[in-house]
C-alpha cells in the first residue's frame, strides 16, 4: 500500500474537505493506485537536475506603483454569501 | 450554407459588404442553439439580451467603417472565462451563483474588437477532466456521435464548433484540454505558449501549464482568434512581452523543407488503427508537399504523466483554497463553527473529480512527502523541456497524433481514473515543456468520428504550426465536413 486510509483522512483535514465513508474508502483504493503510477519517476537519476516551477525563464516583473481602479466596497461583497455592512460575516471562529 | 456554417472570415465579409447584419447573424445563432443544444448540451448559460445588445454596437460601428476581424462575430466562451455581469460557474457547482464583477483579459480584448459574446460554455469542473463528464451541469454530447463524449475539458468550446452554434470559441489547456476535444470534435484548436496569451480573469486550475486559446472551423479563423488575444498584459505578470506577429501573414507559405518531426514514442505499439492510418496518411501528404521527414526522439515521453499529475494536482490544491464559502461561492447552510463551515462547503461544492486532484495535490505537498513527489516531478519536468529543446535542434515543428484512440463512449472510463489520465499521453509533455501546439482535422475512423493530429512548435513560434495546418487543410479539406446534427 502506498498510501493508508487514515493518511487520507489526514490529507482530506489538510485540504479542508468533508468526505464520507464512502469517499474515504473509494479514494484511498484510487490514490493508492495513482500513486503506485507516479512511482515510475523513480527510476529516473536526477541528482543534479534543476527543478522547473516554470516554463519560461523570467525575472521579477515590476510595474509603476500608481493607483488604478478597483472594485469598491460593493462590488467586492457583491458576492458574498452573508455579509454585515461592509463585511463578510462568517460564524464565530471561538465557540 | 447557412449564416450558422460560416467561418470568421466569410462573416466579417459579408460583415463589411453589408450583406448581413451583427443582429441578423447573432440572431441565426441564437435560434440555432435553441434548435440543437438541447442533445447537445454545450452551453451552460446562453445570454441573448446581452449579444444582441453587443450585436447592434457592431452593427454601429460597421456602419461607421470601423471594423476589425471580430466586429460582430457571435463567439462562445469557456466558463472558465469570467464575464462581468454573466455568471461564470467553471463547470461546478461551488461558482454555481458567481456572477463576476469584472471582464478578464482575453474577454476584454474579443470586446474591444466588437465581438458578441451568444453565451458560456459547458466545461468539466475546474478545466479537471478529458471528457467532459465532470461538469456539474451534466455531460456533453459529441455531435458527431451522440453516445460519445467531446473531450474534455473545453468540451463544450469544441463541440459548439462542431454543432456550429458559435462562429469561435475560446477555451483552455492545461495538459491537453484545447487539442483534445478540438481533435473528438473535428475542429481546429491552438495550445499557444505558455505566456503569449494572459491569464488574468482565468479561473485558475495549475498556473505554471494553463494556457488560453482558439477553438474555430479552420486554420485562418485560429490565426485570427489568437492575434486578438494574445500579447503581454500587466495584470498577468507571467505573460511574455514579445511582439504578436501577424498570424495570417505567413499562413500560405508552404511546408517546402520545412523539417518535421516524428518523435518515435509517439508512434507506439497500441495505438488505434484509424489513427495510425491518418497519421500515415498526413506523413505521406507533408512528403508529397517537400516537407522533410525526420524521426526523433523524445526519451522521457513515458514519464510525461506522472510528471503532470503531480504537478497539476500540487498547483490545483493550492488554487482551489480559496473555495471556502467566505467571499464568493456557495456556502454550507448546515454548517456549525468556522472549520466545519469550510469543509462541509467545499465537500459540497466540488465534485469527485476535483476533491480527487486535491486530495492528490495535497498530499505530494504534505510535510514529508514534497520532496519525493512534487520536487522529484519538477525536475522530471526539467528533462522533458529539455527532450523539446534538443528535438527541436533538428527539426522545425513535431507531428504526433493527439490522442491514442478516436472519441470514447460517455461513461466507458469513468471508473478508472488513471486510464482517463494516460489518454492524455500526447498531449501533456506539451504544457510540461511550456512550448506550442494545435490540433487539426486528420480524417474519421472507420465508425466515423474524427481524428485529429498535433503540430507542435518551438516556444513562441506559432506561426510555423499555423504555416504547417495551412498547408494541409488546404490539401485535405476534412475540415469541411459538418457534423450529422
Amino acid at each position: 500500500m502506498k498510501i493508508t486510509r487514515v493518511e487520507v483522512e489526514h490529507v482530506a483535514r489538510l485540504a479542508r474537505l468533508e468526505l464520507s465513508e464512502t469517499e474515504l474508502d473509494t479514494f484511498t483504493e484510487q490514490m493508492d493506485s495513482i500513486l503506485s503510477y507516479v512511482e515510475k519517476l523513480n527510476a529516473l537519476d536526477t541528482d543534479g537536475i534543476v527543478p522547473t516551477s516554470h516554463a519560461v525563464p523570467m525575472e521579477n516583473a515590476f510595474r509603476p506603483d500608481q493607483p488604478v481602479e478597483s472594485l469598491g466596497i460593493e462590488g467586492a461583497l457583491a458576492n458574498a454569501p452573508l455579509r454585515a455592512e461592509s463585511f463578510f460575516r462568517v460564524p464565530k471562529v471561538i465557540e | 450554407m447557412e449564416i450558422f456554417d460560416l467561418t470568421i472570415h466569410e462573416l466579417h465579409q459579408k460583415l463589411q459588404a453589408k450583406e448581413l447584419s451583427s443582429v441578423e447573424a447573432t440572431r441565426a445563432m441564437l435560434a440555432r442553439i435553441e434548435a440543437v443544444d438541447s442533445r447537445v448540451n454545450a452551453y451552460i448559460t446562453v445570454t441573448p439580451e446581452q449579444a444582441l445588445a453587443e450585436a447592434e454596437a457592431a452593427d454601429r460601428r460597421i456602419a461607421a467603417g470601423d471594423v476589425a476581424p471580430l466586429t460582430g462575430i457571435p463567439v462562445g466562451l469557456k466558463d472558465i472565462f469570467v464575464t462581468k455581469g454573466i455568471r461564470t460557474t467553471c463547470g461546478s457547482r461551488i461558482l454555481s451563483n458567481f456572477i463576476p464583477p469584472y471582464d478578464g483579459t482575453a474577454v476584454a480584448r474579443l470586446k474591444a474588437q466588437g465581438a458578441v459574446i451568444v453565451g458560456k460554455l459547458n466545461q468539466d469542473e475546474f478545466a479537471m477532466g478529458s471528457s467532459n463528464e465532470s461538469s456539474y451541469f451534466g455531460a456533453v454530447k459529441n455531435p458527431w456521435n451522440l453516445e460519445c463524449t467531446p473531450g474534455g475539458s473545453s468540451g463544450g468550446s469544441a463541440a459548439a464548433i462542431a454543432a456550429r452554434t458559435a462562429t469561435a470559441t475560446l477555451g483552455t489547456d492545461t495538459g491537453g484540454s484545447i487539442r483534445q476535444p478540438a481533435s473528438h470534435c473535428g475542429c481546429v484548436g491552438l495550445k499557444p505558449t505558455y505566456g503569449r496569451v494572459s491569464r488574468y480573469g482565468v479561473i485558475a486550475y495549475a498556473s505554471s501549464l494553463d494556457q488560453v486559446g482558439p477553438l474555430t472551423r479552420d486554420v485562418t479563423d485560429a490565426a485570427t482568434l489568437l492575434g486578438a488575444v494574445a500579447g503581454f498584459d500587466t495584470f498577468d505578470s507571467t505573460s511574455v512581452d514579445t511582439p504578436v506577429p501577424d498570424y495570417l501573414a505567413a499562413l500560405g507559405a508552404g511546408v517546402k523543407e520545412v523539417k518535421i518531426g516524428l518523435p518515435k514514442q509517439y508512434y507506439i505499439e497500441g495505438l488505434d488503427p484509424d489513427v495510425k492510418r491518418a497519421m500515415d496518411e498526413a506523413i505521406a501528404l507533408y512528403r508529397s508537399l517537400g516537407a522533410e521527414i525526420r524521426e526523433v526522439s523524445l526519451p522521457h515521453t513515458e514519464y510525461a504523466v506522472a510528471t503532470y499529475y503531480l504537478i497539476a494536482t500540487a498547483e490545483a490544491s493550492a488554487n482551489l483554497a480559496r473555495y471556502d464559502g467566505v467571499r464568493f461561492g456557495h456556502r454550507s447552510e448546515t454548517a456549525r463553527g468556522l472549520a466545519q463551515m469550510y469543509a462541509r462547503s467545499r465537500a459540497e461544492g466540488f465534485g469527485p473529480e476535483v476533491k480527487r486532484r486535491i486530495m492528490l495535490g495535497t498530499y505530494a505537498l504534505s510535510s514529508g512527502y514534497y520532496d519525493a513527489y512534487y520536487l522529484k516531478a519538477q525536475k522530471v519536468r526539467t528533462l522533458i523541456q529539455q527532450d523539446f529543446l534538443n528535438a527541436f535542434k533538428e527539426v522545425d515543428v513535431l507531428l504526433t497524433p493527439i490522442a491514442p484512440t478516436p472519441p470514447f463512449k460517455i461513461g466507458e472510463k469513468l471508473a478508472d481514473p488513471l486510464q482517463m489520465y494516460l489518454s492524455d499521453i500526447f498531449t501533456i509533455p506539451v504544457n510540461l515543456a511550456g512550448t506550442c501546439a494545435m490540433s487539426i482535422p486528420a480524417g474519421f475512423s472507420a465508425a466515423g468520428l474524427p481524428i485529429g493530429l498535433q503540430l507542435i512548435g518551438k516556444p513562441f513560434d506559432e506561426q510555423a504550426i499555423l504555416t504547417a495546418a495551412y498547408s494541409f487543410e488546404r490539401e485535405t479539406k476534412w475540415h469541411l465536413k459538418k457534423a450529422p446534427l
